[in-house]
């Protein structure tokens, strides 16, 4: 398995609404926990250990050099 | 400030009515002289309504507002017979550019479709559209355009809608058997129907301010998130006719609307984004804020909402003129048809079915990308920075990437005029879809198929039909057109956009979308979908309507 960089997500647009939507409610701690709830639970759906290695790498803050 | 335009004044005529105290009773009253109230006069009287049109005011669209007008509305006006100096005036566009901080974020195209006859959008000043509406309603006979008409009151029963009018002359009584109502988001006839008006407001105010510049700017839609420029915010540019550019910041809530307004606020603002050696010369300065809401119901009675008066959007995407031009397409045809007795009153009551389910779309789409632009949660804007970050390397990420969805006519997919397919059909051309435009070859002359569909119902179909006959429900016939007789498929390009096989007929209403298709052409079953999108089996009694 490899990390899929091609769009994926049925109906992005809706998705993202949910996603935002499901927080609306939420303090800022309460909302930070759920994200991080959030990645644990994708992350044992994709299970793939090298994929979850190559998310990683690519979610990290890059280096911003002109 | 510059003023690139000077405002036309039309002129106040009191009525023969109003002169002599006569009441008299009019088939339609059309309040409100902006896009889609003009819009309204010129599509009812092609369709044969005398029509009357009340505005308070005696000129166009003052400022800046409305700017981009989108395919499905410049095909509406091509129907019409305005689109051409609208388009030509206009400054045509389809790329747009999304950037997050200094950097590109990803850019669009908004039509890769080519081969259709109207451009993806246009940008233009509200009020050189109106210019040309109002130029185009003067040269009908039956349009009566009167202007300083302030409606003051109206009370309808049974019988007609009675409107209080007042003029420089004094006040007095018109009677209409309809009334179309589009005055705006703060329509004064929503009021008077006492109709529900609800929805979203959104904190935050924007400012406009539209410039004149020899700038070198590429003519594309420009996006800035969080730009080093106006750090936190977004910032809109377009470019509009005669050197204009319509530059949209977004300020927060707690902007004072007035301070921002002073061009000692407004020029460093500028400045900032363009250097300071550019030159330039506002043309228009103005601060707004808005919301998100629709009218419980399009018609109260014999009053029919359309335009902001029925809905109001935010300006991200362009959904508000453009819905209310969709909205009059599909009025107007189905006013005319109930007003003459060929339709049932029930044909009227699908204007609301169809339009709302439109406009809760739009309403949809606007606030998605309201909420992407200004996001109302610390976690939400993580969220939304880091689509924005994402997609500048990630191709996944640039679908969620939201900065205004632009205008697209919603499919009326649900609407009980439809007739269900019986058959498979590859492509979009669903029944309750607009039909796709085309380009096509007549008698040697090669031109569009929007354009031959004609005022009525059209069949379209494949070759020759098994026996040559007009369908006809009551007073209304639909017209054939056949493709590879009337009409050459001259690019192949209709063909693939409707799936189109020998025999293939496609039943089109007459605000050119798909009512019903079928693989081989029946008569019977033609007839039958052409009564089923008249409205008349929606209730079993066929009473025709009151005209």
């Amino acid at each position: 398995m490899r990390l899929n960089h091609q769009p994926n997500i049925a109906d992005p647009d809706g998705f993202y609404e949910e996603l935002i939507t499901s927080q609306r409610d939420l303090s800022d701690e309460q909302a930070e926990l759920m994200n991080a709830k959030l990645v644990l639970i994708l992350a044992n759906q994709i299970g793939d250990r090298a994929t979850l290695t190559e998310a990683l790498q690519l979610a990290r803050p890059r280096s911003r050099q002109a | 400030m510059l003023n690139t335009y000077s405002y036309p004044e039309f002129p106040y005529r009191q009525s023969p009515e109003q002169k002599n105290g006569v009441v008299r009773r009019h088939p339609v009253v059309v309040i409100g002289a902006g896009p889609i109230g003009l819009t309204a006069a010129l599509d009812l009287s092609a369709r044969g309504l005398p029509v009357v049109v009340l505005d308070d005011n005696n000129t166009v669209s003052v400022g800046s507002r409305a700017v981009c007008y989108a395919k499905r509305p410049l095909e509406i006006w091509n129907r019409l017979g305005v689109a051409r100096p609208m388009v030509e005036r206009g400054v045509s566009w389809k790329v747009g550019k999304v950037f997050f901080r200094d950097q590109l974020a990803y850019s669009f195209d908004l039509l890769p479709e080519p081969q259709h006859r109207m451009p993806a959008m246009i940008n233009l000043q509200q009020y050189y559209l109106e210019e040309e509406l109002v130029a185009a309603c003067t040269r009908r006979a039956n349009v009566d355009l009167r202007w300083k008409h302030k409606l003051l009151n109206l009370t309808q029963d049974n019988d007609c809608a009675r409107l209080t009018v007042e003029t420089r002359d004094g006040v007095f009584h018109m009677e209409a058997d309809w009334v179309v109502a589009c005055d705006g988001a703060n329509s004064d006839t929503r009021r008077m129907v006492g109709a529900e008006f609800t929805g979203q407001f959104f904190q935050d105010r924007f400012l406009i301010a539209d410039v004149v510049m020899k700038a070198a700017f590429p003519t594309e839609r420009w996006f800035w998130f969080d730009p080093p420029f106006h750090p936190n915010q977004s910032v809109l540019l377009h470019k509009q006719a005669d050197s204009v550019w319509r530059i949209d910041f977004q300020l927060g809530w707690d902007a004072d609307p007035e301070e921002e307004k002073k061009p000692e606020k407004v020029i460093p603002r500028i400045q900032a984004m363009l250097g300071d050696k550019a030159e330039f010369e506002l043309e228009w300065v103005s601060v707004y804020q808005f919301a998100c809401r629709r009218i419980k119901e399009f018609r109260a009675g014999r009053v029919l909402f359309a335009g902001d008066a029925a809905h109001q959007v935010s300006p991200f995407g362009a959904r508000g003129a453009n819905t209310g031009v969709q909205d009059i397409d599909n009025l107007a045809w189905k006013l005319a048809l109930v007003h003459s007795g060929a339709a049932p009153i029930e044909l009227l009551d699908t204007y609301h079915e169809e339009r709302a389910f439109a406009a809760d779309d739009n309403l949809k789409n606007s606030t998605r990308s309201t909420d992407f632009i200004t996001p109302k949660s610390r976690s939400s804007r993580r969220y939304r920075d880091a689509v924005l970050e994402l997609a500048e390397t990630e191709v996944f990420a640039r679908p969620l990437v939201n900065s205004g969805r632009l205008s697209t006519p919603t499919p009326y997919l649900e609407s009980s005029l439809n007739t269900p397919d019986a058959s498979a059909f590859a492509g979009q051309m669903k029944p309750g879809t607009h039909c796709a435009d085309a380009p096509m070859n007549r008698k040697g002359q090669s031109g569009w198929l929007l354009e031959q569909l004609g005022e009525g119902f059209t069949i379209l179909t494949v070759g020759e039909p098994p026996r040559h006959q007009t369908i006809r429900v009551g007073g209304v016939a639909a017209r054939l057109l056949r493709v590879g007789v009337d009409i050459d498929d001259s690019e192949g390009v209709i063909t693939t956009r409707y799936d189109l096989q020998p025999g293939t007929t496609y039943l089109i209403r007459p605000d050119q979308h798909v009512a019903a298709r079928w693989r081989s052409f029946d008569a019977d079953k033609i007839a039958a979908a052409l009564r089923h999108s008249l409205g008349m089996s929606i209730e079993t009694a066929l009473e025709p309507a009151c005209a």
